[in-house]
């Protein structure tokens, strides 16, 4: 790491907003040196830690020169929306919802869920007061940001986000939805999100990056999310950021014994995006879904990389991750599973579907194995390509012409990934998004 | 069957295609008239599905050779989707599964599109909606199959009820039906064939392409004829399927081979 110091994280760091939480509830700043102590590491890691380049193993597809040369500020006073900016993004399933406008916590346009009826639901800043012991326990606690520049540049800013916790035994009816809104070009925003699933709970989490602009601006997330023994949690994140937008994010989620995690992740915006999941079985006979869709044109990059660490016995892990690349787009996925000497019975599964729609479009999929362990069921399998010429036929000899059959193939490759998301509304909007860029216009 | 003779619906003579340059027909004759049933039966690889898809056009096919008329039109100069708008229906062997696309939408996407080409009016989803439960009573299917994508998650047997459902929504003049019976137990070969049979009448004519001889128990063809090596090396009536069931397929090669070395 010759690069130490680099201008383009100093630049990140300088400004960092205050701990005093904004929100107007807050009776006092609390006193959670802790949180002092820990935003002082990560701030003397930031300062430190190089920018990856295509050096770098787990970067080699995708080169961050168009990130680093652009400069971002800090959002030094985020914008109120009305209502009405919130409607196109509605979920009328979502029991509470959690909006951010550049970062910052909007309580007006927010339904908080308060204590008491098995579920918590409320910005960070406001439960670093009532929350403190948790927080402490959790934060950080699963995504560490010690060799990770974008997740040291989080956590130096740690001051606010979303905290989404689930009572043990409660089955939350309702998904929550934690809406980030883009209203600020040339900024940088560090939004965070912990989720706290408690023994044998249920809860789903829609977490929404949105813009509302066209102009570059760097989104730089970090998720932790606990699933305790027992507890089901299914976490859908939609990025539809603009189409200037950086967006580099990481999830990192511990599955206990005998939970299970479903993550949805649709990437369909952004100039360039970066997904790092990792999940962590911390307990026997877990169950982890993993479905992902990449859906670029233009000159767009999307990379998911994801890491399946099976560390103990009898887990199960099933991934699906689709990449659809038109005009000159780069969709890149590394796919690892890890399983180590011990994690017997484990039963893992990944596929990695790609579709090229041009000649100028390119995709790199790169599955990686790693098994020590002897009694286990693993399987991998990549593949790149069009259309099958079996199932475009198939569509024409139903009367539909070429272009037709292609667009409603495409729009059902994708649909396929887009259909696992367990909220109908979400799921009907993206279907119209997804037809929209693909074209298939004869089934709107 | 039928003592009057109807119009020649389908003449394909001398018809030979290649495949990454292999010779897969070698040369087929075979001529349908209205009101005809035809059954197109052979061991596997003997090209039976060639033939049918080279008909309907897919593309991963060269014709090489030869002409094929659908009712005096040059068949194999048409699309794929044209040959469907001229009334040539493929029920698929293997239908192809299309996540996120509703069944009734696809159904009536491939309706109003046929009914465009063929210059009469489209329904609407509520029209189209009546109109399609009537059909499905027809093949005893429920129609929860509307509201779920194309063939997705379907048995077999859902799945080729699904293509005889098509077959009576796009009202085909000819109908070549691929291997509709294999996957089938005895209950849905029953409503299939009872499908089939329903849609048949003096101006129109069905090809069936199997394996056994089961389903034409259940519709009985005018002409048997039998496939092998790309060439359709034995025609005759409806006993022949009843010959083949009990003696096997090896009498016919052997005979096709000493009539070939008999002729060269």
């Amino acid at each position: 790491m010759n690069d130490v110091g680099h201008p383009f994280l100093r630049g990140l760091l300088a400004r960092r907003s205050p701990l005093t939480p904004t929100t107007p509830t807050a009776p006092t700043a609390p006193s959670v040196s802790w949180l002092l102590a820990l935003r002082a590491e990560a701030l003397e890691r930031g300062s430190t830690l190089a920018v990856p380049t295509t050096r770098d193993e787990d970067w080699r597809f995708t080169d961050l020169v168009p990130l680093t040369r652009t400069g971002f500020g800090p959002v030094t006073a985020a914008p109120s929306l009305g209502a009405d900016a919130l409607a196109p993004f509605h979920i009328p399933e979502a029991g509470a919802r959690l909006v951010f406008v550049d970062g910052c916590f909007s309580a007006p346009l927010s339904v908080i869920a308060a204590q008491g009826g098995g579920l918590f639901a409320g910005s960070l800043a406001a439960a670093f007061h009532t929350h403190d012991e948790l927080l402490h326990t959790h934060l950080t606690r699963l995504a560490d940001f010690r060799d990770d520049a974008f997740m040291a540049v989080n956590t130096a800013h740690l001051h606010d986000g979303a905290l989404i916790v689930a009572e043990a035994g409660h089955a939350v009816p309702q998904p929550v939805h934690v809406l980030h809104i883009s209203t600020l070009a040339d900024v940088a925003i560090h939004p965070r999100l912990l989720v706290v699933a408690y023994r044998d709970s249920d809860l789903t989490v829609i977490e929404d990056h949105v813009s509302l602009h066209h102009g570059a601006c760097l989104s730089n997330a970090v998720s932790e999310i606990a699933v305790a023994a027992g507890a089901r949690v299914r976490h859908i994140k939609l990025q539809r950021a603009g189409k200037a937008a950086f967006h580099v994010a990481t999830t990192t989620t511990h599955v206990e014994r005998d939970a299970r995690y479903h993550a949805v992740g649709i990437a369909l915006g952004a100039r360039l995006s970066r997904e790092n999941l990792h999940v962590v079985q911390a307990g026997t006979g877990t169950d982890c879904q993993l479905d992902g869709l990449a859906l670029i044109g233009g000159r767009q990059i999307a990379d998911t990389h994801s890491f399946v660490d099976h560390a103990l016995p009898d887990g199960t892990s099933c991934q699906l991750h689709k990449c659809i690349a038109a005009g000159a787009a780069h969709a890149v996925f590394n796919g690892r599973v890890l399983v180590r000497e011990g994690a017997q019975r484990t039963n893992s599964a990944q596929q990695c579907r790609s579709l090229l729609l041009s000649g100028k479009a390119h995709i790199d999929a790169k599955p990686q194995l790693e098994i020590f362990a002897d009694d286990v069921k693993c399987s991998h399998g990549a593949a790149i390509g069009q259309l099958e010429a079996d199932e475009v036929f198939y569509l024409r000899t139903r009367g539909l012409d070429e272009v037709a059959a292609r667009n409603i193939l495409t729009y059902a490759f994708a649909a396929e990934i887009v259909g696992r998301i367990p909220v109908r509304s979400v799921v009907e909007r993206l279907r119209a998004e997804v037809l929209q860029q693909t074209g298939a216009r004869e089934i709107a | 069957m039928s003592a009057s003779v109807g119009k020649v619906l389908l003449a394909v003579k001398g018809l030979t295609a290649a495949v990454g340059g292999r010779n897969v027909l070698k040369g087929i004759d075979l001529t349908v008239r209205a009101g005809e049933v035809h059954a197109i039966m052979g061991p596997n690889g003997s090209g039976k599905s060639t033939f049918s898809k080279v008909l309907a056009g897919h593309p991963v096919y060269e014709v090489t050779g030869g002409e094929a008329l659908f009712d005096g039109v040059d068949l194999l100069a048409l699309t794929p989707e044209a040959r469907a708008r001229a009334g040539f229906f493929l029920g698929f062997q293997y239908p192809v599964e299309v996540p996120g696309v509703a069944n009734a939408q696809f159904l009536r996407l491939a309706y109003n599109t046929v009914r465009g080409g063929r210059g009469k009016d489209e329904l609407d989803p509520l029209e189209f909606d009546d109109f399609v439960r009537e059909k499905m009573k027809l093949l005893e299917m429920d129609p929860a199959f509307l509201d779920r994508s194309v063939n997705e998650g379907f048995s077999g047997g859902e799945k080729k009820r699904n293509e005889i459902l098509q077959m009576a929504l796009l009202e085909p003049r000819l109908a070549l039906l691929d291997e509709t019976d294999s996957g089938l137990d005895i209950d849905a070969l029953r409503i299939v064939a009872g499908g089939v049979n329903h849609l048949r009448s003096a101006d129109n004519a069905v090809v069936l392409v199997t394996h056994y001889q089961r389903l034409l128990n259940y519709i009985v063809p005018d002409f048997v004829h039998v496939m092998d090596g790309g060439r359709i090396v034995l025609t005759g009536g409806k006993e022949l399927a009843l010959e083949l069931e009990a003696r096997g397929y090896d009498w016919v090669e052997e005979a096709a081979r000493s009539k070939a070395a008999r002729a060269a």
